[in-house]
Parts: structure tokens; C-alpha cells; sequence
């Protein structure tokens, strides 16, 4: 196939995988979408395999290869739990990264093969590509691999740091940039390789400071690396698909970790160089002074909010810890029976990552038209009878309101208390991420309901 | 002058920048879980480069060290692939409407 036909298809793939992220505009056309970027993995697949024409024995290793990833993929795709759906994609996007690092290195290795120079003499611009395409690559992989294992729990969630942290980030973010330099001058092989082992390095210390509950920007960031690395690779091999696709996946990772922070109310800086949850160890121990909680059980909870015309359910990340949402949905249908009109309330950074909450609704069977965002939904609880606040904590904080000395101050919240009756279920006292205490729980409509949250909606079922 | 085709490449790159912007923006943020997860395989695009990689050089020497690096990559991207696009279908199986 001549290489403009084939660059003509590539650009074909390209539009589709452009259609694939537009069908994501609703849920109906989504299903579409996804199909519309199949086809243009295919095309490009194909195309390549066309434009190299050749079928010798390697084109039978290449199809093995295919075959032994693509089972690994689906087997993967099929057996996981939606719960760990965080997990899942930040493993996929080490994948992508690393990936990246190895077309790369490929290149460095043999760059007659893509047409770049030859050995000790690649175009300059072509190295420079490859350079950021594998900088960006590796870290995108070591900083996925961390998120991964914060996000598995075989990592403790909560923020590393030390002292310089950030001054060692600079220090070595700017030795990548005078590495690809020297590359450039020298084409030496072993500037190559130290330049993507720092960048490991680089994408590791990146993320260990960063706590547990910001793991939503973080995933955003990741997913935004990996398209970068991808364009990198686009611009070494002169591939339109890859060029579209990755500017296509850079911007929508960059625009989603937008949204987290402006949920939050925090600076993408602030997020990146791990400010929360460490530095407010220190304010929640002194607020600790008992103040008197109204505690209810779940028959308290089943009659409350039988007798509710209307009641909104508010999920967090604790309804995913404890599986809770198949139990959620057998008390809404309960509730929904005996009259109550039920909508669910989703803030933009409950859950581990963009979206978290409404697919594990979407598992047990919610309907996404009873499934809304805070904009949408936060002036209903003022005329809402019963509010049920299930694993979530500090969306609901009304302090974040009031108190501009509070660490969360500014950060937009779910107006829960305005609803004339707040059920919570939460196992302790404890404050939530942000380490601060919730003024919620001391208010005179709240009922603390004080247990597991599976264990306590399997209950008011019961009891309904 | 001619133009050098690299400003043609870094066009593309740059519209699809801002083709990716309003794209983004107009994604349901019930459905932004299944955006990453399908971002995801999409970029596994990368795998056009692992194939040229793999296949590279001589049909005789077919297991060069940049060819294995290719073959890897071949292997991650056709995870991520098969593995994004699956996973994101069957997200999207789940989202359904109310009954009527």
C-alpha cells in the first residue's frame, strides 16, 4: 500500500476514534461510539500490516503476540469488578506508557526501520520526539504502577513526603530536558537509556505524595501523560492516527482533571505537589472535644424515610469499600413501592475516580436518568424530606460553606443539611480525607446511623 | 519555500487539540468512567509503531533486540486494547434508562 493511501486511512481512524469520544456525549449513542472505535483500531491495524507488506515469519510471531494479549485483555475486561475499575485503568495506562517506552527505544535502536537516519545519526527532530514520546512514557508507567498499588491498597493510601521532595523533582525534571539536549549533540546511546531510567525514577516520586482520595486527579493527569506519549510517538513515526489520537486523549485526561480540582476547589499545583491530608493532621486533633450525636438504627432509619415523600440517596466512596450498591438499590426499590420519590446525588470527586459512582449505580441496575450531578440536583434537598448519606463525607461538609479557615473552605458541597432529615451512615466519628471534623453530624436533624453501610441498608430493607 | 511536513503534523496535532477540547467537554459526567477506559484504547493506537518495530530489519534475524522491543509492545498495547474496549462496552451495557 503507497504511504499516502495509507496515511489516508490512518486519518480515517483518527475521525473515528473522534466519533468514539463524542458518542460518549450520552449514554444512548455510547454504545455506537465504542463500536465506531473498534473500527478504527482495525482500520489501523490493518493498514499497518498492508503498509509493511511484508508476511514472513515475523507477521506470524506479530499475530501470536496479538492474540496472547488481546485473551489477557478480554479475560481481564470480564472478570473485573466494577468496584475496581480505578485500578484497572490506572494499570491500563502503565501499559500505554510503557508501551510508548518501547516503540521508542525500538527506534533508537534500528531508526532505519521508520525512516528516521540510521544509528549515530538519527534526524534531530525525530530524537527529540522519540526523547519526549519516551520520557513522558516511562512516566506515565512508574506513576500508573504507584496509583495502581494506592489504589489496590498493597500501598498505603496515605501521602509520602519528605523533606526537598519537590526541589529532587525539579532537580531531576530538568535533567531530562538537558539529557535530550546532550542526546541530540552526541546520539549516545547511554544518554538515551539514563534519560528513561530518570524518568521512572521522576514519575515515582511524582505520585507517592500524593493521599488516597485525590487519586481522581491523579488518574485524570495519568490518562492525560499517556496521550502525550502517545502524540510523541505519533510525531517519531509520522502517524496521523497516533498524532490525533494522542492529542485527543491529552486533552480529555487534562480537561477531567480540571473538573476533580474545580470539585475539590483546589489548584492543580496543590493537588500535584501533595498538599491536603498531610498537613491537616494537626487541626482535627484539637476540634476533638465531644460534642452529643443523635444515633438511630435501621428500623429508625426504614420509618423516616417510608414516610418520606421524597428522599435523595448521597453515595461516596465507602458505598464502593463495602460493595453497598446492589443492597442501595433493593432499599430504593423498597422505598419506591411505598410511594417515595428516590434520586441519587453524585459530587463530581466521590469515588476514586471521574465517574466512579455512577457506573457501580449503573452495575446495580439504576436507572442514569434518576442519577444526578450536584449542579443539577443541590437546590432540591431544601424541599427533600429524608437525605441519605452513604459512604460519603467530606462532599457534605456545610463548614466548607461557613468557615473560611477550614482547609475545604470553597470547595462546592452537596447542601445536605437543608433536607429536614439527614440519615448518615458512617461506621465511626472519624473525619473523613480532608481530616477535618463533619459539622453534619452534630446537627439537629441528623441521625447517625453507626455501622457498616452494606450491614445497615440490608437492614432497613428488612425492616421496610 | 516549501513548508516542512512537520508543520503539517504539529496542524493536526494542534486542531486535534481543540477538537479533543469541546469533544471532552460535551461528555455526560455520568459517562466519564467509560471515557478513560475507552481513551485508554484508543491510545493503544501506539500499537501501529510496536508492529513497524517488530517487524523491522531482515526476515532471518526476526528476534533483534528492537524487534523484542517491538514484540512486547505489541503485547501491552493488544492488552490494553482488547482489554479498554471490552470493559468499556460492558460499562456501557449497564447504563439504562428508567422503564416506562
Amino acid at each position: 500500500m503507497s504511504s499516502n493511501l495509507s496515511a489516508l486511512f490512518y486519518l480515517i481512524s483518527g475521525i473515528l476514534f473522534i466519533l468514539a469520544l463524542r458518542g460518549l456525549s450520552s449514554p444512548e449513542t455510547s454504545r455506537q461510539g465504542n463500536y465506531f472505535g473498534i473500527a478504527g483500531m482495525l482500520i489501523a491495524i490493518f493498514v499497518t500490516f498492508l503498509s509493511i507488506g511484508n508476511f514472513g515469519p515475523g507477521f506470524i510471531y506479530v499475530i501470536i503476540f496479538l492474540i496472547v494479549g488481546g485473551s489477557i485483555g478480554a479475560f481481564i475486561a470480564f472478570r473485573i469488578p466494577m468496584t475496581a475499575m480505578p485500578e484497572l485503568v490506572a494499570g491500563f495506562h502503565s501499559l500505554v506508557g510503557l508501551a510508548a517506552v518501547f516503540v521508542a527505544i525500538s527506534a533508537f535502536l534500528k531508526p532505519e526501520a521508520f525512516g528516521l537516519g540510521i544509528v549515530g545519526n538519527i534526524k534531530l527532530a525525530s530524537l527529540v520526539e522519540m526523547s519526549l514520546g519516551a520520557a513522558i512514557g516511562a512516566i506515565t508507567f512508574s506513576g500508573s504502577i504507584i496509583a495502581f498499588l494506592k489504589l489496590r491498597g498493597i500501598m498505603s493510601g496515605s501521602p509520602i513526603t519528605f523533606k526537598g521532595q519537590h526541589l529532587i523533582n525539579l532537580i531531576l525534571g530538568l535533567t531530562i530536558i538537558f539529557l535530550i539536549y546532550y542526546l541530540c549533540n552526541t546520539q549516545s546511546a547511554n544518554i538515551f537509556w539514563s534519560m528513561v531510567i530518570i524518568s521512572f525514577i521522576v514519575g515515582v516520586l511524582l505520585i507517592i505524595p500524593i493521599g488516597g482520595a485525590d487519586m481522581p486527579v491523579v488518574i485524570s493527569m495519568l490518562n492525560s501523560y499517556s496521550g502525550w506519549a502517545a502524540a510523541g510517538i505519533g510525531f517519531t513515526l509520522e502517524n496521523s492516527a497516533l498524532i490525533i489520537t494522542g492529542a485527543l486523549v491529552g486533552s480529555s485526561g487534562a480537561i477531567l482533571s480540571y473538573i476533580m480540582c474545580k470539585g475539590m476547589n483546589r489548584s492543580f499545583f496543590n493537588v500535584i505537589l501533595g498538599g491536603w491530608g498531610a498537613t491537616d493532621q494537626t487541626t482535627d486533633i484539637k476540634t476533638k472535644e465531644q460534642k452529643p450525636v443523635k444515633n438511630g438504627n435501621a428500623d429508625d432509619a426504614a420509618f423516616l424515610m417510608k414516610n418520606a415523600s421524597s428522599v435523595i440517596i448521597v453515595p461516596g466512596y465507602g458505598m464502593a469499600v463495602a460493595q453497598a450498591q446492589h443492597a442501595l438499590r433493593e432499599m430504593v426499590d423498597g422505598l419506591k413501592k411505598n410511594g417515595v420519590k428516590v434520586s441519587y446525588a453524585i459530587h463530581p470527586v466521590a469515588g476514586r475516580m471521574p465517574g466512579h459512582m455512577n457506573v457501580l449505580l449503573a452495575e446495580a441496575n439504576v436507572p442514569y436518568d434518576e442519577v444526578f450531578e450536584l449542579e443539577e440536583i443541590n437546590n432540591d434537598f431544601a424541599n427533600c424530606d429524608v437525605a441519605y448519606v452513604i459512604g460519603a463525607n467530606d462532599v457534605t461538609n456545610p463548614v466548607a460553606k461557613s468557615d473560611p479557615q477550614s482547609p475545604i473552605y470553597g470547595m462546592p458541597v452537596l447542601d445536605v443539611e437543608k433536607s429536614k432529615s439527614v440519615l448518615f451512615v458512617k461506621r465511626s466519628l472519624s473525619p473523613g480525607y480532608a481530616g477535618i471534623d463533619n459539622d453534619l453530624f452534630y446537627r439537629d436533624n441528623t441521625l447517625m446511623l453507626f455501622a457498616d453501610a452494606k450491614k445497615m441498608t440490608e437492614e432497613i430493607v428488612k425492616s421496610l | 519555500m516549501e513548508i516542512d511536513p512537520f508543520i503539517f503534523r504539529l496542524s493536526i496535532f494542534i486542531l486535534s487539540i481543540f477538537v479533543g477540547y469541546y469533544v471532552v467537554w460535551s461528555v455526560t459526567p455520568s459517562l466519564h468512567t467509560p471515557l478513560m477506559s475507552v481513551t485508554n484504547a484508543i491510545s493503544s493506537v501506539i500499537i501501529v509503531g510496536a508492529i513497524i518495530a517488530a517487524l523491522a530489519g531482515s526476515s532471518e534475524k526476526i528476534f533483534e533486540v528492537s524487534n523484542i522491543f517491538g514484540f512486547l509492545a505489541i503485547i501491552l498495547a493488544a492488552v490494553n486494547i482488547f482489554g479498554g474496549f471490552l470493559v468499556t462496552q460492558r460499562m456501557l451495557q449497564m447504563y439504562k434508562k428508567k422503564k416506562k
